[in-house]
C-alpha cells in the first residue's frame, strides 16, 4: 500500500476483519486515496458507521474521528454532528443492510434534506457479518441463507432511490474499476448538499459461494463483465439493459 | 473542577409559564444548544418553545423522521461538543431505548425527558400517567445505570432541568426527567433567579477517554474536531475506544464502572423532601404530580389527629434508599399513591421490611387528595 495512506491508518487494529476477497479492503483503500488527494485534514473529518462489516472500514482503522453508531442509525447520528460543527466534514460509510433495510428512513429522510453528507453504501447484497441472510439488495433469485429456493422479493435500485428521495449527488461504482471509484469518491466528498454514492463491493464468503461463484476472482471478472457506464446505456433497449450493473453519476 | 456559575438566560423575577415551556426554558440556562425531536402529545410544547428560543441563542434546532432519528442526532450532537435534549412521551421513549444504551455504554450526555401519558401502547395520549418509571431504568438490554428526576411543579420542571443537564455532563449518563401531562401542561408561577450554577464538560487532552485510572472517576470527553482521533463505538472496547468483542476482563471493568460511576457519586445526585416526618407514625411515599395531592392528603389526616408524613422522591433513579430504610424504621406502614400499578412500591419493598401498601392509579387522571384520605383510613381500620 502507498505510504501515504498507510499513515492514515490505526495499524494497531490490523489484521483487517475483512475475509479473504473481500471488496473493503479496495473500497478502504480508496476512500483514503480520494481524501489524500484531495488533500483533506483527516482531523477534521469524522467518519460515521453504522453495523455491519462495511462499518468496520473506517472504524477503528481510520486515523480521524470515528462514530460506530447502532445498526441503520449512522446518518441520523451523523445529522447532530453536522449540524452542530458544520466545519467538520462527515462521512458516512456503511453497508446495504444498515443504509438502506433497517436505517432506510434516515436513509430517504437525509437525502430530502440534502444536508451536506457524503454517504458511501457498500453493497455486497447480502447480511454478510451475520451469515448471509438476504437483504433489501439481493438480487432476484439468489440463494441465500434465508431464501433457500431463490430470492423472490425484487432488490432496491438504491441509486434511483436515493434520487427520488432528493439527495444532489448520485453515483454507483464497483471495487472492480478502482480509478473511477476514487475518481466518484473525490467528486462526492467535494460536492455540498447530500452526496451518496453506492460501492458493488463482492461477498464471496456468504454470497459468492452460494451463487456459483466459485472464487473471488470470479465474482470481479463477473462485474468487469457486467458492468455498464451509464452513458453507455442510453439508447438501449431494456432487454439489452437486463441484468447489465450501470456505474456513473445519476 | 468544571462548575461555574452564569447568569439566568430570561430577566430575574416571577413568571407565569408552563410547565413543558419551564422545561424547555430550564434547559437554554443550563446551555442546552442542540435540541431534535418529533411530535408527540404531551410533550411537543417543549420542541415548539425550543425552535423559537434556540435560534436567539446560536443554538441548533431539528425535527427529526421519527424518535429514533432525535435521540441519533442528539447523541452526534453531544460528541460534537453540544449539550443537547429531546423530549417525548412513553412511545417515543420504547423507540429510543436502543440508543439510550448506546448513550450509557459510550458516556454520552444528554437530556431525555419523558412528558408521561397513559399507556400501555398509544393509551390515552392526552392523559397524565407515571407509567415509565421502570421503563427508563430497565428498558436497555445490559446493566445501564441512568439518573431521573420527576418534578412537582412548574418550578422543578425549571430547576430539575438545570440538575439534569449538570448531572449528565458531570458524569457522562443519560438523563430523564420523568414529568407527566399534568406537571408539563400545568401553568404557575415560576421564580427566575439571578444565577445558576452548571456544569461543563471536563476536558484533559492525552487522558483516554473511556477509562481513567481513578477508581470511581467520569473519564474526561473531548469533541469531534478537537485532534483526539476519537473512536466511538457502542460495541465493548477499552479504555481508548478500540473494539474489544471478545475480552472478559474489559467487558466487566466496563461494565462495573458504568454502574459505579453512577451509584459511588449517589449523594450528588439524589434529592427527597420530608414532610411532618419528624413524629410520622405512618409513612407515604409519593413523586411528581402525585405529591401533590398526597401532601394536601397528609395535610388533612393531620388535623384528624392521624400522624402521618411524606418522603418525596424528588431524584427516582439512582433510588433513595436509604431515606426509604428511614421512613421504614420510623413507620408501622407505607402508602406508596402512584399512577401506574405499584413501580415504586415494588422498589420500596427492596429497602424495608416496614408493610407498603401500593395505592394504584390508572384511569388517567390525577390523584384527588380525597382519595387518598379514604384509601388511609379505610387501611387503618
Amino acid at each position: 500500500m502507498n505510504p501515504k495512506i498507510m499513515e492514515m491508518i490505526n495499524t494497531q487494529a490490523f489484521p483487517t476483519p475483512f475475509c479473504p476477497g473481500c471488496g473493503h479492503g479496495i473500497l478502504m483503500n480508496a476512500i483514503l486515496r480520494a481524501v489524500a488527494e484531495m488533500e483533506y485534514d483527516l482531523q477534521k473529518m469524522l467518519f460515521v458507521s453504522g453495523i455491519g462489516c462495511a462499518a468496520w472500514i473506517p472504524s477503528p482503522h481510520f486515523k480521524a474521528d470515528t462514530l460506530h453508531t447502532l445498526h441503520g442509525r449512522a446518518i441520523a447520528y451523523a445529522t447532530g454532528a453536522k449540524l452542530y460543527n458544520p466545519n467538520l466534514k462527515v462521512v458516512v460509510v456503511s453497508g446495504d443492510g444498515d443504509l438502506s433495510s433497517i436505517g432506510g428512513n434516515h436513509l430517504i429522510h437525509g437525502a430530502r434534506r440534502n444536508i451536506d453528507l457524503t454517504v458511501i453504501c457498500a453493497n455486497n447484497s447480502i447480511y454478510g457479518m451475520t451469515g448471509g441472510q438476504v437483504a433489501s439488495t439481493t438480487p432476484l433469485g439468489s440463494l441465500t441463507t434465508t431464501t433457500p429456493q431463490g430470492n423472490k422479493e425484487p432488490p432496491f435500485d438504491l441509486c434511483r432511490l436515493v434520487k427520488a428521495a432528493g439527495a444532489t449527488f448520485v453515483a454507483r461504482q464497483s471495487v472492480a474499476t478502482p480509478v473511477p471509484l476514487v475518481r466518484t469518491l473525490k467528486k462526492a466528498l467535494a460536492h455540498v448538499g447530500f452526496a451518496f454514492v453506492e460501492v458493488i463491493s463482492p461477498c464471496p464468503t456468504q454470497y459468492g459461494r452460494r451463487n456459483a461463484f466459485r472464487s473471488p476472482y470470479e465474482l470481479i471478472k463477473y462485474l468487469r463483465e457486467n458492468s455498464l457506464s451509464a452513458e453507455k446505456a442510453q439508447g438501449l433497449s431494456p432487454e439489452q439493459l437486463q441484468g447489465k450493473i450501470l456505474l456513473g453519476e445519476f | 473542577m468544571p462548575w461555574k456559575k452564569t447568569k439566568s438566560l430570561l430577566e430575574p423575577g416571577w413568571y407565569f409559564m408552563q410547565g413543558d415551556e419551564a422545561c424547555a426554558e430550564g434547559a437554554l440556562a443550563a446551555g442546552c444548544r442542540f435540541y431534535a425531536g418529533y411530535p408527540i402529545t404531551p410533550a411537543s410544547e417543549i420542541m415548539i418553545r425550543m425552535v423559537h428560543r434556540l435560534p436567539e441563542v446560536n443554538g441548533v434546532f431539528i425535527q427529526m423522521e421519527d424518535e429514533i432519528g432525535s435521540i441519533s442526532s442528539v447523541i452526534g450532537a453531544s460528541w460534537a461538543g453540544a449539550k443537547a435534549m429531546t423530549a417525548t412521551s412513553g412511545p417515543g421513549i420504547s423507540l429510543m431505548t436502543e440508543s439510550i444504551g448506546y448513550a450509557g455504554i459510550t458516556e454520552t450526555p444528554c437530556v431525555i425527558v419523558d412528558v408521561q401519558r397513559a399507556g400501555p401502547s398509544t393509551g390515552q395520549a392526552t392523559r397524565p400517567a407515571q407509567g415509565d418509571i421502570m421503563q427508563v431504568k430497565w428498558g436497555c438490554h445490559g446493566d445501564v445505570e441512568i439518573i431521573a428526576f420527576a418534578p412537582w411543579s412548574v418550578q422543578e420542571m425549571y430547576d430539575l432541568t438545570i440538575k439534569a443537564f449538570n448531572c449528565a455532563e458531570r458524569f457522562r449518563v443519560p438523563t430523564f426527567i420523568l414529568a407527566d401531562e399534568a406537571v408539563g401542561h400545568l401553568r404557575e408561577t415560576l421564580l427566575i433567579k439571578e444565577e445558576v450554577e452548571i456544569f461543563d464538560r471536563y476536558k484533559a487532552p492525552g487522558l483516554p477517554p473511556f477509562g481513567t485510572d481513578e477508581p470511581n472517576g467520569v473519564p474526561p470527553m473531548p469533541a469531534f474536531g478537537e485532534g483526539a482521533n476519537l473512536l466511538v463505538t457502542g460495541s465493548t472496547h477499552d479504555p481508548w475506544g478500540f473494539r474489544k468483542t471478545a475480552d472478559p476482563q474489559i467487558q466487566a471493568r466496563l461494565t462495573e464502572r458504568l454502574v459505579r460511576k453512577v451509584k459511588d457519586f449517589r449523594a450528588e445526585i439524589l434529592l427527597t423532601e420530608g414532610h411532618f416526618l419528624t413524629d410520622a407514625e405512618i409513612g407515604v411515599i409519593a413523586y411528581g404530580f402525585t405529591a401533590r395531592a398526597a401532601l394536601a392528603a397528609i395535610k388533612k389526616l393531620r388535623q384528624q389527629g392521624i400522624k402521618v408524613g411524606l418522603l418525596r422522591l424528588i431524584s427516582i433513579w439512582p433510588f433513595a434508599e436509604e431515606a426509604v430504610a428511614g421512613l421504614g424504621q420510623n413507620c408501622r406502614v407505607i402508602f406508596v399513591p402512584e399512577m401506574n400499578r405499584g413501580q415504586i412500591a415494588g422498589e420500596a419493598k427492596k429497602f424495608t421490611s416496614t408493610p407498603i401498601i401500593p395505592l394504584p392509579k390508572t384511569n388517567g387522571e390525577v390523584f384527588e387528595p380525597a382519595e387518598i384520605v379514604e384509601a388511609i383510613r379505610r387501611n387503618l381500620t
